[in-house]
């Protein structure tokens, strides 16, 4: 299992509820029922992900996100989770606003576009960054919204999200200490774990 | 190949039915496919839709031509696995398939009931399945499947035998039926009911069979089981060989009508029509609280190019479902074929119901 992903499952409270927005195949989902007791939903667009999903027991519900979130109700997850999704929504910012309305807490993971490589290869080729992290050309992207730890925090600050936790991912695991120290230069991948603040 | 044998049941405890009148004791024609394991916890029960009867899959004989309506899915091997489960399947209460209805003889008169067999709704079906299942030493389904109008037998299982399935499938359904649905119903019934030869249901008795009126009907409901696309793609504008005129869809639902003229019961269809309409299992309440009381694992699929129980009424039952916190899975598999195309081989529908029947545990 990525090692970005035994994070998020550390940061999920064992037995939540839990909603996993984007679940892939359910690996994520499967591990949280099996080993941590939760219980909940996965949302995914792509059937055959959904079909690898039921039969690892994880409740798949098709689902375009971008469709909105709006029949699930305040409040009725303890963590709504979404990994390597965010930047493909149409609009990232009401995606975050929903999971923080729903959800007690938020998971987000998503690739940091200011990386040095990414950097490199725009601000001195002149060319759109691909790397492993964002592996499609500019023109097949579904990558349509593409931001970095500086952004999003920005963002949550705009939406009065407390960020409880962060941690960065490199992709070689080397340089992670350095990474720590300047996240938006030297992290590949983003993981928050954010809430909304009681008013 | 599958062969299968109808047999009858008979049933002598009286049915109160929910309209008020009484069934003093009737029979079930009923298929049976695999077998019942020594714990009675592999059984399947298979709803039929509208037009559908007990012939759910395999052949009747080495040489019988048609096999089973839903043989697609039901079979050794196939994703309702006839290897691992026992599954059931019987025509229901006022169908024409053999089971007590219409065509039948009320024993009370010794008359066909005809007209007056009394009206039937989905919770006396299931009550009827579940008197079935005690019959069959069943006393929890691992699932009861059904498409259509065999989805709110499955949905309506869950609500009024929480205890007695661990899994409702419910395929291209909706939790009730919209006012367009019974509108299409009412004008199926009228075909049927104003074709002089339908002899306020006594036909029978007048050797007559409003042919013209339910092959209409059949008609009509054809047309709303198929999307645009999908009639367009199967037929465009083709005419029929050696016609300078006749469009091939019209020789089509003209073949389709008249078919079923010869294999379903007029008085039948109006009283499946009205069970249709009727359905609504929340009633006063939200879906989400009648659904409350299930204790079953689910799994929602719909059709996007069904308009007859399009997909958004798919998704009013899983969002009931999601509100009651209840396990469920769901998935709209792309195809031209609507409604029908629950009947119809397609690789992911069938990938999921594989994937979810396979979930169910069963003793060896």
């Amino acid at each position: 299992m990525r090692s970005s992903l035994q994070q998020v499952i550390h940061w999920v409270e064992p037995n939540s509820r839990v909603l996993d927005l984007g679940c892939g195949d359910g690996t994520l989902m499967a591990h949280l029922i099996e080993h941590k007791g939760c219980s909940g939903y996965g949302l995914e667009i792509d059937r055959d992900c959904i079909i690898s999903a039921v039969s690892k027991g994880v409740n798949a519900i098709e689902r375009d996100l971008d469709n909105g979130l709006g029949e699930f109700g305040d409040k009725t997850f303890d963590t709504v989770v979404m990994t390597q999704a965010l930047q493909a929504t149409q609009r990232p910012d009401l995606a975050l606003a929903e999971m923080l309305r729903i959800g007690h807490e938020a998971i987000i993971t998503f690739p940091n576009f200011a990386h040095i490589s990414h950097r490199i290869q725009l601000g001195l080729l002149g060319r759109m960054p691909v790397s492993k992290a964002l592996p499609h050309q500019w023109y097949d992207t579904p990558n349509i919204h593409l931001s970095t730890f500086n952004d999003f925090e920005r963002l949550c600050d705009a939406q009065n999200a407390e960020i409880m936790d962060r941690q960065v991912m490199t992709r070689t695991g080397l340089g992670h200490t350095l990474a720590r120290l300047r996240p938006n230069l030297l992290g590949d991948l983003a993981l928050y774990r954010v809430r909304g603040r009681t008013l | 190949m599958l062969l299968s044998t109808p047999f009858d049941l008979h049933f002598d405890e009286p049915l109160e039915l929910v309209k008020g009148q009484r069934l003093d004791g009737y029979d079930l024609r009923v298929e049976t496919y695999g077998t019942l394991n020594a714990a009675a916890d592999n059984a399947i029960l298979i709803c039929h839709a509208l037009s559908g009867d007990h012939h759910a899959a395999g052949r009747h004989s080495p040489d019988d031509p048609k096999p089973g309506w839903w043989d697609a899915y039901i079979g050794p091997g196939k994703p309702i696995d006839t290897d691992r489960f026992y599954v059931v399947s019987l025509n229901n209460l006022g169908g024409c398939g053999g089971t007590t209805g219409p065509t039948t003889v009320n024993p009370a008169t010794g008359e066909l009931w005809g007209p007056d067999f009394p009206d039937v709704c989905v919770r006396d079906w299931v009550t009827s399945q579940a008197r079935l299942a005690d019959h069959l030493g069943i006393a929890q389904w691992a699932a009861v499947v059904g498409g259509s109008l065999g989805g709110m037998q499955a949905l309506q299982w869950a609500i009024q035998y929480p205890e007695r399935l661990r899994h409702a499938v419910v395929i291209a359904a909706a939790p009730k039926l919209s006012t367009q649905n019974i509108a299409f119903n009412e004008i199926a019934r009228q075909a049927i009911t104003r074709d002089p030869d339908y002899f306020e249901g006594r036909y029978v008795e007048h050797a007559a069979i409003p042919r013209a009126g339910l092959g209409l009907a059949r008609m009509i409901g054809h047309v709303t089981y198929l999307s645009d696309a999908g009639l367009g793609s199967k037929f465009g504008r083709a005419r029929q060989d050696g016609s300078d005129e006749l469009f091939q869809v019209e020789s089509y639902l003209r073949y389709q009508g008249e078919a079923f003229t010869n294999r379903f019961d007029a008085n039948t269809y109006v009283l499946m029509t009205r069970a249709l309409d009727e359905f609504d299992p929340a009633g006063e309440q939200s879906l989400a609280e009648a659904l409350s009381v299930a204790q079953c694992g689910f799994q929602v699929i719909s059709f996007s190019s069904d308009w007859r129980f399009n997909p958004g009424r798919s998704e009013e039952i899983v969002r009931a479902l999601v509100d009651a916190d209840k396990p469920v899975n769901y998935a709209c598999i792309p195809t031209e074929h609507g409604h029908d195309g629950f009947l119809l081989p397609h690789p992911q529908y069938e990938g999921l119901l594989r994937a979810y029947l396979s979930r169910i545990e069963v003793s060896a």
